[in-house]
């Protein structure tokens, strides 16, 4: 890319974006992981063969993890299309089929989001159906047939061709069926609506109001704006979708203006404290000094997070911006991504995304022909799940033994070298560029009062559809769990809800109806956290859950304060006397006692929160701890095989 | 500069502390204790321990104090049933990971752990035991780490890389494995320790100790063949008290010498006395090198072993600058071997020498090389610390307190003021200012300017210009062996650019504070211990009616009858050692 400066940049605009056709496949991590690689080098090869002129090219994940590999083919008629579990055969298809013939894939396409009551002025040219029942049959074949049975008597054969979607975003509503490219969608419909559906909206113009589904998905995303979407190995792609107009922005007006921009905007730390980014920014930006920092921490570590993960690979631009907003405002001129080594996906891309900037002149000396300067490098994290602490991360690209520090001195006083630092999460600092472009006041529409924006949440355990899912806070666990992704697995009664990883607690099913905001979930015993969502059905053990995340924190503890060190292992020993029934209502008030100590005596947040899995069961599921202490060495043998998916024996 | 001033309340008591106080400082000014097991007054808060904790008054977060600096108008809490409470769980944790052996610890009756543990009145385990088991490291013979009594305070780790500057050891692994161990998980000896013994003197509990070596002296009290010689160093005799309950700085010098006779030891000298002699070898090569030429300038005193050990290691191309004269210790045990056996007609092969010394590194010292054989026998046979010479007297049914004063016994216990104040930084300096002066200029120096000043105090490093009647001797002095290198890298800066040298004569001391601040003296130093010592040297000096080593008779009668004269070939071969460069891991 051609060197920019602040005004050949601004005349750049999204009507730049490449708008030919294309494939694109879904090469984040997750996606590689079920055979995105084989699947793009197949599809590069087969458009090779078949003499077509259109790129096929990596993009981040857009979130659907459910259904990787993920393929998204947008034809010259603009019409894009997301095909999900993708492997060599249908790809070979996309070619054969799709793009040949014009024709989409069964069972393979992953219906967008997008509803509407409003048929528009384009001919529908295919209907996407699907039995999302929750009854185990699935007659979408069936429907499949019926709609095309009645094509044949209305005429509508060949030119109107009948899909099986793979995944609608709609569960639980019978029989759905998606107009393309209108996204009318109608839901629960019954045999005989077939008719109705064919005569007035597919000859006529019609909507059939009683059936229409226009329900919008909650979902929002401004984190996850560019992912799936670009390139995230390319620059080009970036700005054409708005990349770097907000440091642009900010560039032309002040660094004062652009923390005050953060504070209208409402942003909260992602990382999981919630600790408003204006306002850190502001601490290190008061101090005098001749050198300052900014740091980007990716360090995520929480199990069954990947959030962050995410974000780096598929739109790693937007996080570089971020860190670089960053360091205008508090006049820093370095930052650093710290980035934890298991991530080389991630690491790679930023690598690319740093190198880029560089050559086009909006990183190094004079940005954008400005005269603030700033240069980014990373740092690999040694897999030290602590090291995601501000002062040990700090420790760990010094070089140091990646333990935390007392504070004060705050990182925005003292922090890495002695210098005034800012540390802010991916997550954070991907919103960043969105809420400079697209100003304060839009961002703070969204979400609740005190928790503005939108936040992004991995969820996985027993969910029908594990999924990066972003929204608006306020939106209900309920919404989260059932709406987009579909519910319990085999629809079995969800029990509750971990929220916050390891440093978080479990929501019982009584409260899934909570707005999620910092101070509901605090109030309720868990946290934010940095986006983690572990659904548990009726079947899950909560001691065993308890003993979960506190093994995790047993084993990333540092080991420097007393209370984590000793408390957590302590605590571990006794919750496995607990299983075991081997244990005394006495041990569970030692429990009740090492976490109390642990939560007010522990030096970080690693060890103030790690009994936070512990306190919220026992808040909520105590009945489970004391069934395993007044039913002894026996219950514990048969809740055993319980949870091992045994048959229970038969009493004697 | 003007301090700010801060205003806030402690236990409802207004304070006012400068700004930067912290909590656990402020609370001492208004005698309120705040326990802590890992908060030592010579080093930064580590915050490990967690038992500092205190409310302050509209925070839900219970900060430590002894790292949260005091606000204007903080209202802090430092005992309520809560902070109790917590306390007590944490105190129950760190003890249900330690070994429940404190009748055989070497800290048993003086541990910061156990304390606390009778304070809260813990009277049984609540929580079951977990101690991972990991063997003693005693590869040094001067410091055993018993890593099973290890709190992971920090304290260690930090005087070893913070303030020695040594890095010796360091915290492996993590969790509950978190371990204080010699970094890379070797035996120490193979770590660039230099057995100076502060980690040993930092340590709350039982996890660094000494070596004991009391049974090995009580042996050979017992045994009828051996003819048992002591000497006893200068900063013993103003420490020794507090293992008795005295305030430092006590000197008992006159007991000392009571409590070793009536221990069995046949002569009782005193190292004081081969510090004057150190000096007389040590301002003669200082004049040898700086008036005639003879050697390298800056001359560095090399009395300390663990600072030589450290110089081996680290600063090998300063050897050459290295005073060749032995440590006193050194010279005592071979005077003893040579001059006193032929004194008085003793087979040397029968004389057996315990030095008591301040010192862990000085066990060390016995066997540094073959010079200190130089009698021809191990010439000084076994060191023990002022904490184990404690012990030792406590063992013998000694009154010690009440005993009458004694003197030392000739020919090698008369010592000077010079002598003395080897025992603290700035001392060795200054004892050979005194005899360099004379011996360049021919007259003492006068009565006002003997205590040279700028050398005193427990600044890390002092500079200062002593004029020798228009010569100019610039003179450094460095102690906490962390220290050190700034002074070297001035020279070496000097030395490369070929500059004047910065300094002509260097002392360095690896303790803080000298050997009165020495790894194997009594618990529970800090800056205000070590200057009550160094008051009670410096009392010692200027009451001697000698405070030159070359007007100690004594002296003058080795030379004139044993030695010949400083630097003569016999005192070259008895009372000079030779230095090599060692690497600092030998694995």
């Amino acid at each position: 890319m051609e060197t920019l400066t602040l005004d050949t940049f601004v005349t750049k605009s999204k009507s730049d974006s490449p708008s030919g056709p294309y494939i694109k496949v879904g090469m984040d991590t997750g996606g590689i992981a079920a055979g995105a690689a084989r699947v793009l080098e197949v599809l590069q090869e087969e458009v090779k063969l078949a003499g077509l002129d259109l790129p096929v090219l990596p993009t981040g994940s857009l979130g659907y993890s459910f259904v990787d590999p993920l393929v998204e083919v947008k034809t010259e008629s603009g019409l894009r299309t997301v095909y999900g579990k993708i492997d060599e055969e249908s790809a070979k298809q996309i070619i054969s089929d799709h793009l040949k013939e014009g024709k989409l894939l069964d069972d393979h396409v992953v219906a967008s989001r997008k509803r509407t009551n409003d048929l528009g002025d384009t001919q529908t040219f295919a209907i996407l159906v699907k039995d999302t029942s929750c009854d185990g049959g699935d007659k979408t074949q069936f429907f499949q047939a019926s709609f095309e049975e009645d094509f044949r008597h209305e005429g509508l054969t060949g030119k109107v061709q009948v899909v099986r979607a793979l995944d609608m975003g709609i569960y639980g509503e019978g029989l759905v069926v998606k107009l393309l490219p209108s996204g009318v969608t109608y839901a629960n419909i019954l045999t005989r609506d077939i008719a109705q559906i064919v005569d007035q909206s597919l000859k006529g113009d019609k909507v059939v109001d009683h059936r229409v589904y226009a329900k919008n998905d909650p979902q929002n995303r401004v984190v996850l704006r560019n992912c799936g979407r670009v390139n995230p190995e390319s620059l080009e792609d970036y700005v054409a979708a708005g990349g770097y107009q907000g440091l642009a922005k900010a560039l032309k007006a002040s660094p004062e203006e652009t923390i005050s921009t953060m504070k209208d905007s409402g942003l909260r730390g992602r990382g999981g404290a919630g600790f408003p980014t204006w306002l850190k920014w502001k601490l290190t930006s008061d101090v005098e000094a001749d050198q300052k920092y900014v740091i980007c921490n990716g360090d995520e570590g929480d199990p069954g997070a990947f959030m962050d993960r995410s974000v780096l690979e598929g739109d790693p631009h937007s996080v570089l911006e971020g860190l670089m907003l960053a360091g205008y405002a508090v006049g820093a001129t370095k930052g650093w991504f710290y980035i934890r080594a298991e991530y080389p996906l991630a690491v790679e891309r930023i690598r690319i995304a740093i190198e880029q900037a560089q050559e086009a002149g909006i990183l190094g000396e004079k940005v954008l022909g400005t005269d603030f300067s700033f240069d980014a490098e990373i740092r690999l994290g040694a897999g030290a799940f602590v090291c995601g602490e501000e002062t040990a991360l700090i420790a760990s690209i010094e070089g140091m033994r990646g333990s935390p520090e007392p504070r004060p001195p705050y990182p925005s006083v003292k922090g890495l070298w002695d210098k005034p630092t800012s540390i802010n999460n991916v997550e954070t600092l991907a919103a960043v560029p969105a809420i400079m472009a697209k100003g304060a006041r839009w961002y703070s529409s969204i979400g609740t009062e005190k928790s503005k924006g939108t936040k992004v949440f991995a969820v996985t355990g027993k969910v029908k559809y594990p999924q990066l899912v972003e929204v608006p806070m306020g939106t209900s666990l309920q919404q989260i769990v059932f709406d987009v992704c579909g519910g319990v697995l085999d629809d079995i009664p969800i029990k509750g809800v971990q929220t916050g990883g390891p440093s978080g607690g479990v929501i019982p099913e009584q409260h899934l109806n909570t707005p999620v905001t910092y101070e509901t979930l605090q109030e309720l015993g868990s946290i934010m956290g940095s986006g983690g969502m572990l659904i548990m059905d009726e079947h899950d053990c909560m001691v065993d859950v308890a003993k979960f995340y506190l093994k995790f924190c047993v084993d990333e503890s540092c080991g420097k304060c007393a209370p984590c060190r000793i408390g957590g292992y302590q605590m571990l020993q006794l919750l496995e006397l607990i299983s075991s029934g081997k244990a005394s209502l006495e041990d569970l008030s030692h429990i009740e006692r090492i976490c109390n100590a642990m939560k007010k005596a522990s030096l970080c947040g690693l060890g103030q929160t790690a009994p936070n899995p512990v306190l919220s069961t026992l808040r909520y599921f105590k009945n489970e701890y004391i069934a395993y202490i007044e039913g002894g060495p026996r219950y514990a043998r048969q809740r055993k095989r319980e949870l091992a998916g045994k048959p229970e024996r038969k009493a004697s | 500069m003007i301090q700010e001033i801060i205003n806030a309340t402690i236990n409802g008591i207004p304070i006012k502390v400068p700004a930067g106080t912290s909590i656990l400082q402020a609370a001492q000014g208004v005698q309120v204790k705040i326990p802590t097991l890992c908060k030592h007054k010579d080093l930064l808060p580590t915050a490990a321990c967690g038992l500092c904790i205190v409310n302050i008054a509209g925070s839900p977060k219970k900060p430590r104090a002894c790292c949260t600096p005091i606000e204007e108008g903080m209202e802090i809490t430092t005992h309520d049933s809560d902070l109790t409470d917590i306390r007590r769980s944490t105190l129950e944790l760190i003890l249900s990971n330690h070994p429940n052996e404190c009748l055989t610890c070497g800290r048993n009756g003086n541990c910061e752990l156990q304390s606390l543990a009778g304070d809260f009145g813990l009277r049984q385990d609540l929580i079951p035991r977990y101690v991972r088991e990991l063997p003693c490291d005693d590869s040094t013979g001067s410091i055993i780490l018993d890593f099973r009594k290890c709190i992971k305070c920090g304290r260690c780790v930090q005087v070893c890389q913070d303030v020695q500057n040594v890095w010796a050891l360091s915290f492996l692994e993590r969790g509950i494995n978190n371990r204080m161990a010699p970094a890379g998980d070797i035996l120490l000896n193979e770590s660039p320790c230099i057995r100076c013994g502060q980690c040993s003197a930092h340590c709350p509990t039982g996890a660094i100790v000494e070596s004991d070596e009391v049974t090995t002296v009580w042996d050979a009290l017992h045994d009828e063949n051996k003819y048992c010689t002591v000497q006893v160093a200068p900063s013993v005799r103003v420490a020794l008290g507090e293992a008795f309950g005295l305030p430092p700085g006590t000197n008992l010098t006159k007991k000392i010498y009571a409590a070793l006779r009536r221990l069995g030891f046949k002569a009782v000298f005193d190292t004081n006395f081969s510090a004057d002699l150190t000096i007389m070898e040590e301002a003669s090569e200082f004049i040898e090198r700086f008036v005639h030429g003879k050697g390298e300038i800056p001359l560095i005193t090399s009395c300390c072993p663990a600072w030589v050990d450290y110089m081996e290691k680290r600063f090998s191309d300063f050897i050459p600058n290295f005073s060749t004269a032995k440590s006193p210790q050194q010279m005592m045990g071979v005077m003893t071997k040579t001059y006193y056996a032929e004194k008085v007609n003793m087979d040397p092969a029968k004389i057996y020498q315990v030095s008591i010394m301040p010192c862990t590194a000085k066990k060390y010292e016995l066997e540094r090389t073959d010079e200190m054989y130089a009698s021809g026998y191990k010439d000084v046979d076994v060191a023990l610390t002022t904490r184990e010479f404690a012990r030792l007297i406590k063992q013998s049914g000694i009154d010690f307190l009440n005993l009458p004063d004694e003197e030392a016994d000739s020919i090698l216990g008369e010592y000077s003021g010079a002598g003395t104040i080897f025992g603290y930084t700035g001392g060795v300096m200054e004892a050979a200012l005194r005899t360099a002066y004379f011996k360049v200029t021919g007259k003492n120096l006068q009565q006002e300017a003997i205590d040279i000043q700028p050398v005193r105090g427990l600044e890390g490093v002092k500079e200062a210009e002593i004029d020798v009647e228009g010569t100019k001797v610039r003179v450094a002095v460095a102690h906490a062996i962390g220290n050190v290198e700034k002074v070297l890298n001035k020279v070496r800066a000097a030395r490369d650019s070929g500059e004047e040298t910065p300094y002509h004569f260097i002392e360095v001391m690896a303790c803080p504070g000298g050997c009165i601040g020495g790894g194997g003296q009594p618990y529970g130093i800090d800056n205000e211990v070590r200057m009550a010592r160094i008051r009670g040297l410096e009392a010692d000096d200027r009451d001697c009616k000698l405070r030159f080593s070359h007007e100690n008779p004594e002296i003058q009668a080795a030379y004139k009858d044993f030695l010949g004269e400083p630097l003569s070939e016999k005192a070259e071969a008895l009372l000079h050692t030779k230095y090599v460069a060692r690497p600092s891991y030998s694995k």
